[in-house]
């Protein structure tokens, strides 16, 4: 340690604040509405005709008719209107980023700037059904056809479901410990606090004829051909199992974490006092994880929190509202600069060097200027890759790929017969929740036409 | 700013806002409270003979539209629970202090006039401006041939009227009830018995709400619940029409009115004025948000008044009477269409699903790319401005003017009409 310095380097501790402040910073981020808010919110909608909200909402939620519901107490309706199209509901109405689907696409923002509270009610819909002792789907009579879902988050889950409720027998391989993908491993945790994922789960599964094995990787536990001799169809919704590298000096040192490693451990400690967190942090990414890091880093106690993005604000790929949330956090956030390098002090990271940049003829190009940043701890969130090689067979991929995720079509079909996929793993996945859910349904429709077929 | 002051049947009050008789003009407490507020002048609440009557738990029931409470209220409160002796010594307490202000008292006795003459004698003592006959109340009363029960009987009306007329030196106003098929029959009844002036309504019978776990209506009382007075804003459309048919009725010609019936603004008072009234009474309103409404309701309606230039409110009280017509005398040739205005619709396409399913499917959805557009589609608009009224933003859908204008032909003109009268146009008033 040198002598010098105020405090030991690299300043990282855990059990930084109190117990009642880990349980207030961590708790819901938006606490639920009460009923009378509930039905003032909800009478504010017009109940349009051919309503806008519907079209932008990836899943096709009937906005306006559950809305109706809620304003006539008919909650459980309202629940039921919901979830028969998006069995995800309940997560959906905590993570979408509302503010640029449906409530961006409400005639009262373009009217007044000001759109119904359309995830808000959303969740003051489904939080009762998903409470509820009884599950409001019931299966079809049994097909005796079999299905392989080969991952456990929301677009394997909504595949699973539907295909239970049309009769057929699923199995969900699951690699992790649990189900849930992102929202049980991957999500803020006060956006789903109160382990409402592993709620939400359990919800889903009780519909029954759906056999879940966790700790089961494709690849290493079990391949695709396996699968494709044992049951009748395959649904692959895998999610992005790699994160990308920063390709630069100084990754290597202490302190430096991929974020999704971070929130997974995070997402799952008993106690978040137990979470060693350094004093300065620095994050290098401008998607949803990024965010999620910083905010949940200062939540555990670290003193500055910047947020670092080598383009300009509008080109972030997390919401203006969730860069809006981060900065009332008090992360501060730096655009239009790349990392150059991560120098380090007694093998630990100490700094972040950085380059702002600029676009010329629509090339981000380093200006030249240099620029450091003093960082106990530094993370990495600036996406997430397909790793390809569970389905390899001798070497090379089965399927066909496009832009390094899984090709498919319309339906969710991939270029092998009886294989689907859907969410993040396929090419053109918007890595949103919602989209996901709806490839796992609209696969699992598919694949149900084709085995009665 | 314009001047307020009213004159009316005898009565002078500094604006034209009165109380209405009802709870908040029980006391000498809440009428000095509202004096002091601003009220121009109260109607206390209906005295009758001891003793008292004895009122329920509960009493009031309300209809919530939309999440906003009290779209419509209603009650089953007698008249005064309390001895007619404190009430005639705070009446006479009251009128000491505020001398400018109008105080008008309410009476409901037994149908005989040895009752009346009793009581009209004990409230002159009080020098109260006046006194308002209730004929109005709908339950409790008038199982006991009281209230509506002489209000829905307009020979009755005369009778009492003309008794009190003869008992006493003090304007008298006649309340009327608006459970009746016609308002004119008791209106007519009123004025042939020597009223000074009617005021009107008096509440609506109603059921307001069925609590569905109790399967009672509202309000319940010990599990049962009976039919109540609605008033409120709910009520405000059915007391203009009966205003405006007394206003316009030659028979009635002159006689002053007391509007009543669910004023909350300055602006419904103008309405109510527009349509003949010289002053309104206000109740509803007030229980629900207290007397300093009346702030705006003197201060709205000054600027207004300043802004049409209506010095006083007789300058414009009457004014919408000549424009109330029977429908037979209303102008077929006009013609209007929809114009939607593109810059202002948010797409909601509310005009476009009120027209297909309920109207004449003259409002097309359109796609261009994936924008919506409404169009209406002129050759097939009636004019009947449904969508109009359906959407939300102000000024989108406007009616815009499609006959020249140069011809007029109403009903009793027409040639589809079998009885038609000819060419030459008729104008009438009302029967």
């Amino acid at each position: 340690m040198a002598g010098s310095q105020v405090t030991a380097h690299p300043d990282i501790a855990a059990a930084r604040l109190s117990p009642e402040v880990y349980r207030a910073n961590f708790a819901d981020v938006h606490p639920p509405l009460e009923a009378d808010q509930a039905v003032v919110e909800a009478n504010r909608c017009y109940f349009c005709y051919d309503a806008p909200c519907v079209e932008a909402c990836p899943t096709g939620i009937d906005i306006p008719g559950f809305i109706r519901k809620i304003a006539t107490g008919n909650v459980d309706g309202a629940g039921l209107r919901i979830l028969e199209e998006n069995i995800f509901g309940g997560s959906c109405a905590r993570v979408c980023p509302t503010e640029i689907l449906c409530e961006a696409a409400c005639v009262r923002t373009e009217q007044q700037g000001k759109p119904i509270a359309i995830g808000a009610l959303q969740r003051y819909a489904t939080d009762p059904t998903l409470a509820a002792a009884v599950h409001p789907f019931t299966r079809a009579l049994s097909t005796g056809r079999r299905v392989a879902v080969v991952g456990g988050g929301p677009a394997g889950l909504a595949c699973a479901h539907r295909l239970a409720m049309l009769g057929h027998d699923v199995t969900v391989f699951e690699a992790r410990e649990r189900l849930g993908g992102l929202n049980e491993y991957g999500i803020a945790e006060y956006k789903v606090a109160d382990h409402f994922a592993r709620a939400e789960v359990d919800f889903v599964l009780a519909v029954g004829g759906i056999a879940v094995r966790t700790g089961v990787a494709l690849g290493r536990d079990l391949s695709l051909a396996d699968l494709r001799g044992d049951y009748d169809a395959v649904f692959l919704g895998m999610g992005l199992a790699g994160v990308k590298a920063l390709e630069c000096e100084g990754e290597e040192l202490q302190g430096v974490f991929n974020a999704v490693d971070y929130i997974e451990r995070l997402r799952q400690a008993a106690d978040f006092a137990t979470l060693p967190i350094g004093r300065r942090i620095v994050v290098i990414g401008g998607g949803n994880t990024a965010i999620d890091i910083a905010v949940q880093a200062k939540r555990l106690g670290a003193e500055d929190v910047t947020l670092v993005y080598r383009r300009t604000a509008e080109a972030m790929s997390a919401t203006g509202h969730e860069q809006e949330f981060a900065q009332t956090n008090g992360v501060r956030i730096k655009h239009s600069a790349q990392p150059v390098r991560l120098t380090g002090r007694d093998g630990g990271v100490a700094e972040a060097v950085f380059e702002y940049t600029a676009t010329q003829g629509g090339r981000l190009v380093g200006t030249g200027e240099i620029f450091a940043l003093p960082a106990d701890m530094v993370f990495k969130a600036i996406g997430q890759v397909f790793v390809a090689d569970p389905l390899a067979e001798g070497g090379s991929s089965l399927l066909a790929l496009a832009n390094g995720r899984i090709r498919v079509d319309a339906d969710g079909k991939t270029s092998l017969d009886k294989v689907w996929a859907g969410g993040d793993c396929i090419a053109g996945g918007q890595d949103l929740t919602v989209q996901a859910v709806e490839d796992g349904k609209r696969a699992a429709l598919a694949i149900h036409r084709s085995l009665a077929g | 700013m314009a001047d307020l002051t009213t004159r009316f049947a005898g009565f002078k009050s500094p604006n034209p806002f009165w109380l209405a008789s009802a709870p908040p003009t029980d006391k000498a407490y809440n009428i000095v409270r509202a004096f002091k507020a601003g009220w121009g002048g109260v109607v206390w609440k209906t005295l009758g003979e001891d003793p008292p009557v004895v009122n329920t738990c509960s009493r009031y029931g309300a209809t919530s539209y939309k999440g906003n409470r009290v779209a419509g209220f209603s009650n089953i409160e007698l008249i005064t629970d309390r001895p007619l002796a404190i009430n005639l010594q705070e009446i006479k307490e009251v009128k000491r202090d505020w001398p400018d202000r109008a105080l008008v008292v309410s009476l409901m006795v037994p149908c005989d006039e040895e009752s009346w003459k009793r009581i009209l004698a004990a409230v002159e003592e009080t020098d109260a401006d006046g006194v308002e006959l209730n004929f109005g109340c709908p339950h409790g009363m008038s199982e006991r041939g009281m209230g509506s029960a002489v209000g829905q009987v307009p020979e009755y009306i005369e009778m009492v009227t003309r008794w009190c007329k003869q008992h006493t030196r003090m304007p008298v106003i006649v309340k009327l009830t608006p459970n009746v098929t016609s308002i004119l029959g008791p209106a007519r009844a009123a004025v042939r018995g020597g009223a000074d002036a009617v005021s009107l309504i008096n509440t609506v019978n109603s059921i307001v709400s069925v609590d569905l776990d109790l399967m009672a209506p509202e309000p319940v009382v010990d599990g049962k619940g009976t039919h109540a007075g609605y008033c409120g804003p709910a009520v405000k459309p059915i007391a203009l029409h009966m205003v405006a048919e007394i206003a316009r009725d030659p028979e009635c010609r002159g006689i002053p009115i007391s509007g009543i019936g669910g004023i909350e603004s300055w602006r419904d008072a103008a309405e109510f004025i527009a349509l003949g009234a010289g002053t309104v009474q206000v109740c509803t309103a007030a229980m629900h948000y207290g007397f300093r409404i009346v702030d705006d309701l003197k201060d709205g309606l000054a600027r207004w008044m300043a802004t049409k230039s209506y010095a006083g409110i007789e300058d414009f009280s009457g004014r919408a009477v000549a424009n109330v017509r029977d429908w037979q005398y209303l102008n077929l040739e006009y013609k209007t269409i929809a114009a939607i205005d593109q810059e202002l619709c948010i797409k909601c396409g509310l005009c476009h699903i009120a027209c297909e399913d309920t109207a004449h499917q003259a409002i097309a959805s359109l796609r261009n790319g994936g924008g919506r557009r409404y169009e209406v589609i002129a050759g097939e608009c009636v004019g009947c401005n449904l969508c109009m009224h359906v959407c939300p933003v102000d000024g989108c859908i406007t009616m815009q003017r499609a006959d020249d204008g140069s011809r007029e032909r109403n009903w009793t003109q027409h040639p589809n009409n079998p009885m038609a009268v000819g060419a030459s146009p008729v104008d009438g008033a009302a029967e």
